[in-house]
């Protein structure tokens, strides 16, 4: 078993001998170039060069707005995804602990779950009408669901020993769940929380294209309709998704985290 | 008596597993329950745990009827029953949530050092091995004083070494402690060399075909002519001739 692990190590290190870490740094530096060759090469008016956007962002952040944006976007997220938490565990957790309620209800679920976050988007207008509200309801459309699932499967999986154990040494039903249920179901509710983020970050743009006047989303749609401005919109994205990454990081570190204590 | 069977039934659908199980245990004792898989062994012992209700007959423990579980009486399982987020600490102080702390600290450390675990107090379940998490999970029941244990193939996934010293390590704590054991197993050699009486069942539905007492004392020598024997009678008793 040992030798042939060793051995794939030694090919690695006398062909590639760079660190694994810098690898996802060349592939940016290829794509940065390649972009920016591409728009000298085609001499596109449209579609804006790194640098372009780069000097765009650069506008963003002394105008202050990159700082605002970024912040009421965080805002909403967190609002929407703690509001999903806090109602999705709950009702997860009823799913998984009574069987008949599950069979009742997941119809229910399993219909409501496919619709597109966007599609509520009229109904949000409507309900909440202009503000942070609408965009924060989408957002918690959006990841309530895998939350409440997660949140299930996870009580619903657990050893039955466990279960057996707890209410062996005595434990009432709310303590059973705190001492038992949440901790033997954290792994499973963790990989939910997460997919659940990421729905989130990426209804967000869409969310914010509704009734509201800030956030990164709103920056993308705003630079679009006043003056086309393509190297805010490309900005915007790249925001967007370098915001995306560095929190889809810390989210799995707190996944391995709970799948560690198992 | 401690523990009482009286005519206990069970039926799983159209299968009946356990049929007119009558059987005295009494305070201290060592009781192995003995008998092929599936004769509803582990049934009985859910019963007598208050897990399950039987279809007939019932249970007694100190003339109080088995109505469900009790923390008076606990139900150790192999080792995976041993909870994989709390540290051995929080395992075996798992059932000790009602003593002020001072106490609750008191309780924990005699038991890490009952089982032999000083050291590893701080360490998850997921650092020990296999006859490690079994000490564990025997320490978080006797931590909260039970009068009766109830084990259930306890050491089935343990490695045979291991087995064997572990054996030795329940009689001891067994010694030490004087609780009620009602052991599971379908191990004849193991039955012989732990219980005061061995309670022979019958393939399903089980029935209790004979109860054998082994009159030797502790330690017991497995070479001697005595084990030989009770353990050739219940080989012969399950219609198994000692050979391969």
């Amino acid at each position: 078993m040992g030798c042939p692990m060793s051995k794939r190590a030694n090919i690695q290190h006398s062909t590639f001998n760079i660190q694994h870490s810098s690898y996802p740094l060349i592939t940016a530096a290829a794509l940065l170039l390649v972009w920016s060759a591409a728009v000298h090469l085609t001499a596109t008016k449209i579609f804006p060069s790194p640098t372009a956007v780069a000097k765009g962002i650069a506008q963003l952040a002394v105008s202050g707005r990159l700082w605002s944006y970024t912040i009421d976007s965080l805002g909403r997220v967190a609002a929407g995804y703690l509001a999903a938490i806090a109602t999705g565990i709950p009702l997860g957790f009823l799913l998984g602990w009574y069987a008949p309620l599950a069979r009742a209800v997941n119809p229910l679920i399993q219909m409501l779950r496919p619709i597109s976050p966007l599609a509520w988007m009229p109904l949000a207008v409507i309900w909440f009408g202009i503000g942070n509200a609408a965009p924060i309801f989408l957002i918690f459309i959006a990841s309530l669901f895998p939350i409440v699932i997660a949140a299930a499967n996870g009580v619903r999986n657990i050893p039955p020993m466990f279960l057996q154990a707890g209410r062996n040494f005595g434990l009432s039903t709310p303590r059973l769940m705190l001492r038992v249920v949440a901790p033997a179901a954290l792994a499973r509710i963790a990989v939910g929380l997460r997919i659940a983020f990421g729905v989130a970050w990426l209804v967000l743009v869409a969310a914010e294209m509704i009734a509201v006047d800030s956030g990164l989303g709103y920056l993308i749609i705003d630079a679009r309709n006043a003056g086309k401005r393509y190297d805010l919109v490309v900005g915007g994205m790249l925001l967007i998704g370098i915001l995306g990454l560095i929190l889809d990081t810390l989210m799995r570190r707190a996944e391995a985290w709970a799948a560690e204590r198992r | 008596m401690k523990v009482r069977f009286r005519d206990v039934s069970m039926r799983f659908g159209d299968v009946q597993v356990l049929e007119a199980i009558n059987l005295d245990v009494s305070e201290g004792e060592f009781v192995c329950i003995l008998g092929p898989s599936g004769c509803g062994k582990s049934t009985l012992l859910n019963i007598a745990g208050g897990f399950i209700e039987p279809v007939a007959g019932e249970i007694t423990i100190d003339d109080e009827r088995v109505a469900g579980p009790d923390r008076r009486r606990i139900f150790v399982f192999q080792e995976r029953g041993v909870f994989p987020w709390l540290t051995v600490e929080g395992n075996i102080g798992f059932g000790l949530f009602d003593l002020p702390e001072s106490e609750r600290r008191a309780r924990i450390a005699h038991y890490v050092q009952l089982v032999g675990l000083n050291g590893f107090e701080r360490s998850y379940p997921r650092e020990l091995s296999g006859g490690m998490k079994q000490r564990v999970e025997v320490a978080r029941a006797l931590a909260v004083n039970p009068d009766v244990l109830y084990l259930d193939e306890p050491f089935g996934a343990l490695d045979s070494i291991t087995r064997l010293q572990m054996r030795s390590e329940l009689l001891r704590i067994w010694q030490a402690e004087r609780k009620t054991i009602l052991f599971v197993t379908h191990d004849i050699e193991e039955s012989v060399q732990l219980a005061d009486r061995v309670v022979v069942l019958s393939a399903r539905p089980g029935r209790v075909r004979r109860v054998v007492p082994i009159d030797i004392a502790h330690p017991r020598d497995l070479s001697s002519r005595r084990y030989l024997e009770l353990r050739d009678e219940i080989f012969g008793e399950i219609g198994l001739a000692h050979k391969i």
